[in-house]
């Protein structure tokens, strides 16, 4: 496929899914439906940061519970304080006993400016220490898959056991406004749906840049072959950080886009289960390709809805074989079915017979 | 003083668990490169063989005693169908082998709780480990419970087993043969395909050993294997691959950092001080405490 016809497609792509998720998915669904969207279209984000750290980094980072946590937690701080008004703590503190006194960290949440660029330097920020720590020593593989995910784990955990202060395992929830907004309003509950949407595509749009970049080449070399990248004067560190910092920046800010549109943020969504569910949807769309990814996290969770709430058991049978199947056999995911029946058809044409 | 004494016992203890679970991980995961996150659901299985054989026999003692070997052969014939069926077309892809498994482990979490329902189960411990040892009487006396002295007997005697298993017979020579080199092994004529299955087998079935032991000390369900598998990787990370006395280290060191941070702060304090710490460890030593040649884990 040539340079330009590829290019094409793509914006054909950006077009038609703007199109769709703009025009015709709030023409067409009701205000509920819309709403699952909305939320499906938050895990989309997350998957296009996993695209980038796993697909193209080969990163897997099973810990991404851990910045969309905190971006969440940031952004569900900060509407709790709106919500309580000047002065006052949130309801739930009352409740367990802290004695009214609001935490240091919670008091710089009730500016909005400061909550919302913690949305992102959070993540950001943690995954950069992290990063810098792990990477520099050359920690990869298994043990950064490892080390993330229990991250997410001890994060979860943390959460839960300061419950005087961060809602316990009920996390926080409740919230009646959005930065000025009343929630209950459906028009808003729209707004909160454009917002997602257009984050979406914004995130796609950038990352996409961003893998025909020459960063984009750096870090798919990184992926394939460290050591010589190192010997070509790079520093391999250095690159993995950004894709990693990146991809927590993309799962904070869906994380902080999760907490208007669907009303809670708890240690239950951020935990090993939840991270190791955003690389589900971005393995069986396909890890490498951004689209397959955001489609198949959208998929994923469309059908985790539809289908675990008639039958619990048998979705998580059909998830797991799912899982499983893709991985083993189809290791590119959905999106590269196409290609893998294209190279055989040329594969059997082009053998004489 | 005795405080130190016992809140040493409580880490040692917490550790012997920790090494039970890890035993079979630093097999699997250290000598062979497969991260399995079905481990924990392995661990399940040997809870509830447990359970099972206690549901038909009376005696406690008797069916914790059979549910041993039980849980041994139930779990590793377990692993031994995960490799045969799975792992096997994945050794060169050793993160996907984390991600597969990750799935069979979502399947048997399902599986159990279709067979014995979502409520955690319990069983019986045997009158002769309901006891509890108490030295040094006085304001704080050291007592040390016999469940957990036996989990402590258990991981030693399971350390010595598996080290005597890999030095002294010639499956463990052939399994470090393979862990080392393997086409070399291959060519002097070991069957290597027949190896990896028998050390799934052996890894898988300390994984049923760890559940047996873990019925005395908690519930019986289908997530307990979720919980206690993080833990066991930290174990093997921090340890390093392929030698098992990293992993003695490992699992004794952070038992006994847990129990002394849970003792001056919180459980959940104490566990994000133990990771902060393997981070730390991890800068000063990226490999663990010992490691040994192995098929690289990319």
């Amino acid at each position: 496929m040539t340079d330009t016809r590829s290019r094409v497609l793509t914006l054909a792509g950006f077009a038609l899914t703007a199109a769709l998720l703009f025009a015709v998915a709030p023409a067409v669904l009701s205000d509920f439906r819309l709403s699952l969207l909305a939320r499906y279209l938050c895990f989309a984000i997350v998957a296009v940061g996993i695209a980038l750290a796993w697909g193209r980094g080969g990163m897997l980072t099973l810990g991404q519970g851990l910045f969309f946590g905190l971006g969440g937690y940031a952004m569900a701080m900060h509407l709790k304080l709106a919500d309580a008004g000047p002065g006052a703590v949130p309801d739930f503190m009352l409740l367990y006993g802290s004695g009214g006194e609001l935490p240091w960290w919670w008091e710089p949440f009730r500016n909005p400016l400061f909550a919302l660029a913690a949305v992102l330097v959070l993540p950001m920020a943690t995954a950069a220490l992290i990063g810098f720590l792990v990477f520099r020593r050359r920690v990869r593989g298994a043990y950064f898959a490892i080390l993330s995910q229990a991250l997410a784990a001890a994060f979860a955990i943390l959460l839960i056991g300061q419950q005087a202060t961060t809602g316990g395992t009920n996390g926080l929830t409740n919230f009646q406004g959005f930065f000025g907004f009343a929630l209950a309003d459906p028009l808003n509950k729209r707004m909160v749906y454009f917002v997602i949407a257009g984050t979406l595509l914004a995130v796609l749009l950038i990352t996409r840049q961003l893998f025909r970049s020459r960063y984009g080449e750096l870090l798919v070399a990184v992926r394939d072959s460290e050591e010589r990248v190192r010997f070509l004067g790079y520093d391999p560190a250095r690159v993995k950080l950004a894709a990693y910092t990146l991809s927590a920046g993309m799962a904070g800010l869906a994380g902080a886009l999760f907490v208007p549109a669907v009303g809670i943020i708890s240690p239950a969504l951020i935990g090993i289960v939840p991270s190791i569910q955003f690389v589900i949807g971005a393995a069986i769309g396909g890890r490498a390709s951004l689209a397959g990814a955001a489609l198949g996290a959208i998929a994923v969770a469309w059908a985790q809805t539809t289908l675990s709430e008639e039958f619990p058991a048998a979705w998580t049978y059909f998830q797991a074989g799912l899982f499983i199947v893709v991985i083993a056999f189809l290791p590119g995911g959905l999106a590269s079915l196409r290609q893998l029946l294209t190279r055989r058809r040329t594969r059997t044409e082009g053998t004489p017979a | 003083m005795t405080v130190i004494l016992s809140q040493s016992f409580t880490g040692i203890s917490i550790g012997a668990v920790l090494l039970l679970i890890a035993l079979g991980l630093s097999l699997t995961f250290g000598q062979m490169g497969v991260i399995n996150m079905a481990h924990g659901e392995f661990i399940m299985a040997g809870a509830y063989t447990t359970y099972v054989l206690q549901q038909h026999l009376t005696d406690a003692g008797t069916s914790l005693l059979l549910a041993l070997p039980a849980a041994f052969a139930v779990a590793g014939a377990l692993g031994v169908l995960l490799e045969w069926a799975l792992i096997r077309r994945l050794y060169t892809r050793p993160l996907d082998t984390l991600l597969v498994t990750w799935g069979v482990s979502l399947l048997l979490q399902q599986l159990a709780r279709d067979i014995f329902g979502a409520p955690n189960v319990q069983t019986r411990a045997p009158e002769w480990l309901t006891g509890r040892i108490t030295l040094f009487g006085g304001e704080h006396p050291l007592t040390l419970s016999h469940a957990r002295l036996f989990i402590l007997t258990l991981a030693l005697t399971a350390v010595v087993a598996l080290t005597l298993t890999l030095r002294r017979t010639p499956l463990g020579r052939r399994i470090r043969a393979v862990v080392q080199h393997r086409e070399l092994a291959e060519a002097s004529g070991i069957a290597t395909a027949r190896v990896d299955r028998l050390t799934f087998f052996i890894g898988s079935g300390l994984a049923g050993v760890a559940g047996v032991a873990l019925t005395l000390i908690g519930p019986i369900g289908p997530t307990m294997g979720t919980n206690i598998i993080i833990d066991a990787f930290l174990v093997v990370v921090v340890g390093g691959i392929g030698r098992l006395r990293g992993a003695v280290i490992a699992a004794f060191a952070l038992g006994v950092l847990q129990a002394v941070v849970e003792y001056s702060t919180t459980v959940s304090l104490a566990k994000v001080a133990v990771l902060i710490a393997i981070v730390a460890f991890l800068q000063w030593r990226p490999q663990g405490i010992s490691t040994v040649r192995t098929r690289s884990l990319a």
